[in-house]
């Protein structure tokens, strides 16, 4: 064995036994992304069911009774009579409903008018996207009813174009489709960057830096010696996370998983060497920890596209997104996972990855030196 | 008593404040995440870029696409003359939408027939997808109404009509603006506090801290202070910018507010000293800030509601003192509720606050090696 390979394999050894001994980084390679995969996998939805709707009927009768049957029987809603506006306005200041219909005393009446009968609703616009999907179901709900009333009564009624939408890649429109693909994306990104982010400044800070400076052992071994048994349990807890996305998420994975293994080991080469940078510039733990803990989450979680979509940002916001890792495979894995081996999608966002793990870690080899300023 | 605390957030301020490295990253990010996230985080689509699949020559279609194109949420990025030019587009994530209109559309229309148009759509955000779709069924509604008058068709029997509450155009940036103060506090708290203890740990400065005189109250409280009073400062700049550079209206009371900051910073420095004060290694303690905070976030209804996830976790969330503040800034800014009707959003964060303290004081003693 060469004096290279010597050198890097006791390197290794050292950093692989340091893991051990301290169980933080497994704790950060296995139980994190298990632990926060679980607990968003269920947690996470932005489908809306059984959205509680106080209903106010001011005049009963046979009409307004068949169209509260048809709400009734909608998953989207949980109906709850009420007896008049002033409670449903109580109950939906106090958060209690989401939202009131009210059938005015002349529904009946009206409706065989010819300018229609008016539902009213009322939605609490705090949470805009919750009060369009309400919105949104409500009119769904009362057309479904119109038509099949006209339909029963022998006459016809349909709204002039008749719109048919189909959702590709995710047919059942499942948001859990694409958050556990998403969420996969931050959590790897934590605990790339969690991995290394201390362990450059560690050396410094302890001074064993220094002992590692008079050896013979260069910079590049140095460095290598950190990424190689982070990378593999980067890796490893990669895995663990595909494999509970497909069989406990149930997740279709489109893709190959070949391709998947091969881009999220050059993501993980990224997430890794920016830990490495932050360690190696801050050369003290303490603001190594807080440069992480304001760099990585948030980004990842806010700028990667991941559930804010990139293209509606301004150009300024959409240009820093760039910046960020987490924004190419978020690209990749949701294509991989639910739209399958879409090349146009997949060679250039992890030619760009590549790029960045180039950077990220040449950087470090120059900013690391082995001497003591 | 209060002269030693002093001495020690004196000293804490230094630590934290000497370091200009240290001084920068308290400082600086935050205000420009405000800035970036603020506009990042929206689920209002402006531009979808759509590609338009027109096979009717006639006036109707024509009249729908003109429609589409005047529209400020969809931008036309491809046109498309056959099926088969459909999926790559698509794939490639070129356009978020396809609308096919069928060849009969004109000839349909005016014989009274369901007149066909399909759509196609991107599902890999399903969110998006959804949202898309109603902005699209929309715009045809205001044909059909337009064309129903027109060819004086009959009135649908009965149409809805929306009124939203608080946030009358639907903005929901209006809904996560205040949900990014209370995120980028809590980020700054955990900077601050989650790291000091374990730092003195791993450099051994806490045993001689420990054989002061100094009682574990007044270390607790020579270590809170500091975050506590960064906190209230730094939210209150980013609360500044929310309401005059993004102009989120800001309806009730600075008396609830601050009631409501104040306590959160209780828990949100108790629950961070905590995880200083259980960790050994630096290390550790970054392990325990990301552990607590990921999830803090996530499950705080900041993006998805609570009330979407399953009774379990909804359980869970109850002890997340972030859950209790975003409601507390939603209502304060846009409904403008007064402190008393936020008694069920106070005293949880207030019981995690004095429970993590509590906490975080006897593990001063209790946890040494």
């Amino acid at each position: 064995m060469s004096a290279t390979g010597m050198r890097l394999r006791g390197l290794v050894r050292k950093e692989f036994l340091q893991i051990v001994r301290d169980p933080s980084s497994i704790a950060i390679a296995f139980v994190m992304p298990v632990a926060l995969l679980l607990l968003f996998g269920y947690g996470l939805s932005l489908d809306v069911e059984r959205v509680p709707v106080a209903l106010v009927v001011e005049s009963p009768s046979a009409d307004t009774a068949d169209f509260v049957a048809s709400l009734r029987g909608s998953r989207y809603f949980a109906p709850a009579a009420v007896p008049g506006m002033p409670q449903a306005e109580r109950a939906l200041l106090e958060g209690r409903v989401d939202a009131i219909v009210r059938l005015r005393a002349d529904f009946a009446a009206r409706e065989r008018s010819a300018r229609g009968a008016p539902v009213q609703l009322v939605v609490n616009g705090i949470d805009a996207n919750t009060a369009r999907l309400v919105e949104g179901y409500m009119d769904g709900a009362l057309t479904a009813w119109m038509m099949r009333r006209a339909a029963e009564n022998g006459r016809s009624f349909a709204p002039p174009v008749d719109v048919e939408h189909r959702v590709w890649f995710n047919a059942d429109v499942r948001s859990r489709n694409f958050l556990v693909p998403g969420l996969m994306v931050v959590i790897m990104t934590l605990t790339g960057a969690l991995l290394t982010a201390m362990v450059m400044a560690r050396e410094w800070e302890r001074g064993t830096m220094e002992a590692l400076i008079v050896t013979p052992v260069g910079i590049g071994e140095i460095l290598l010696g950190k990424l190689i048994p982070y990378f593999v349990l980067g890796i490893g807890g990669m895995l663990l996370s595909v494999a509970m996305a497909r069989w406990l998420f149930a997740v279709p994975l489109t893709g190959s998983f070949w391709l998947l293994l091969a881009t999220s080991a050059v993501f993980m080469l990224v997430a890794l060497g920016m830990g490495l940078l932050i360690s190696s510039v801050a050369r003290i733990q303490f603001v190594a920890g807080q440069v992480a803990l304001i760099t990585t989450f948030l980004p990842a979680f806010l700028l990667s596209g991941f559930i804010f979509e990139i293209g509606n940002m301004p150009r300024v916001v959409q240009a820093i997104t760039h910046l960020f890792a987490a924004r190419y495979f978020v690209a990749i894995v949701t294509t991989l996972f639910l739209a399958g081996d879409i090349w146009s999608v997949i060679v250039p966002n992890t030619l760009v990855l590549a790029l960045m793990a180039v950077i990220f870690l040449g950087l470090t080899r120059l900013k690391t030196r082995k001497r003591l300023d | 008593m209060w002269g030693r605390v002093l001495a020690l957030v004196v000293k804490e301020f230094i630590t934290l404040l000497k370091e200009g490295r240290s001084r920068e990253v308290l400082i600086v990010p935050p205000l420009i995440q405000l800035l970036v996230f603020g506009y990042a985080a929206s689920y209002d689509l402006k531009h979808v870029p759509y590609a338009l699949y027109n096979e009717d020559p006639g006036p109707g279609a024509r009249r729908l696409a003109a429609m589409l194109r005047g529209s400020s949420s969809f931008h036309e990025a491809a046109r498309v003359s056959s099926i088969g030019e459909v999926a790559p587009l698509v794939d490639a994530r070129k356009v978020l939408v396809v609308l096919h209109i069928d060849a009969r559309f004109t000839r349909d229309l005016l014989a009274g027939r369901p007149a066909r148009v399909q759509l196609i759509v991107d599902g890999r955000n399903s969110n998006t997808a959804l949202i898309a779709v109603g902005y699209l069924r929309q715009i045809v509604q205001r044909f059909d109404a337009q064309w129903a008058t027109e060819h004086a068709l009959p009135a649908p029997p009965a149409a809805l009509e929306t009124r939203a509450w608080f946030n009358p155009n639907l903005e929901s940036r209006w809904f996560f603006l205040p949900g990014i103060i209370g995120i980028l506090t809590l980020l700054i708290t955990m900077v601050i506090t989650a790291l000091s203890v374990a730092r003195e740990r791993e450099q051994g400065t806490f045993d001689q801290l420990l054989v002061t005189p100094m009682r574990p109250v007044e270390i607790l409280l020579g270590k809170a202070l500091p975050g506590f009073i960064i906190g209230i400062v730094e939210a209150s700049a980013i609360t500044l910018i929310a309401v005059l550079w993004f102009g989120i209206p800001l309806l009730g009371s600075l008396a609830a507010l601050y009631t409501g900051l104040a306590l959160f910073l209780l828990s949100a420095v108790g629950v961070g000293l905590m995880i200083s004060s259980l960790a050994v290694t630096q290390q550790q303690g970054l392990l325990g800030a990301f552990l607590f905070m990921v999830p803090a976030v996530i499950l705080s209804g900041f993006a998805t509601p609570i009330a979407n996830m399953p009774a379990a976790i909804q359980l869970i969330t109850l002890i997340d003192p972030l859950r209790y503040f975003l409601v507390i800034l939603r209502k304060v800014f846009l409904e403008g509720a007064p402190a008393a009707q936020l008694v069920h959003q106070f005293w949880p964060m207030a019981l995690i606050g004095l429970a993590s303290m509590a906490a975080a004081g006897w593990l001063f003693r209790h946890r040494m090696y």
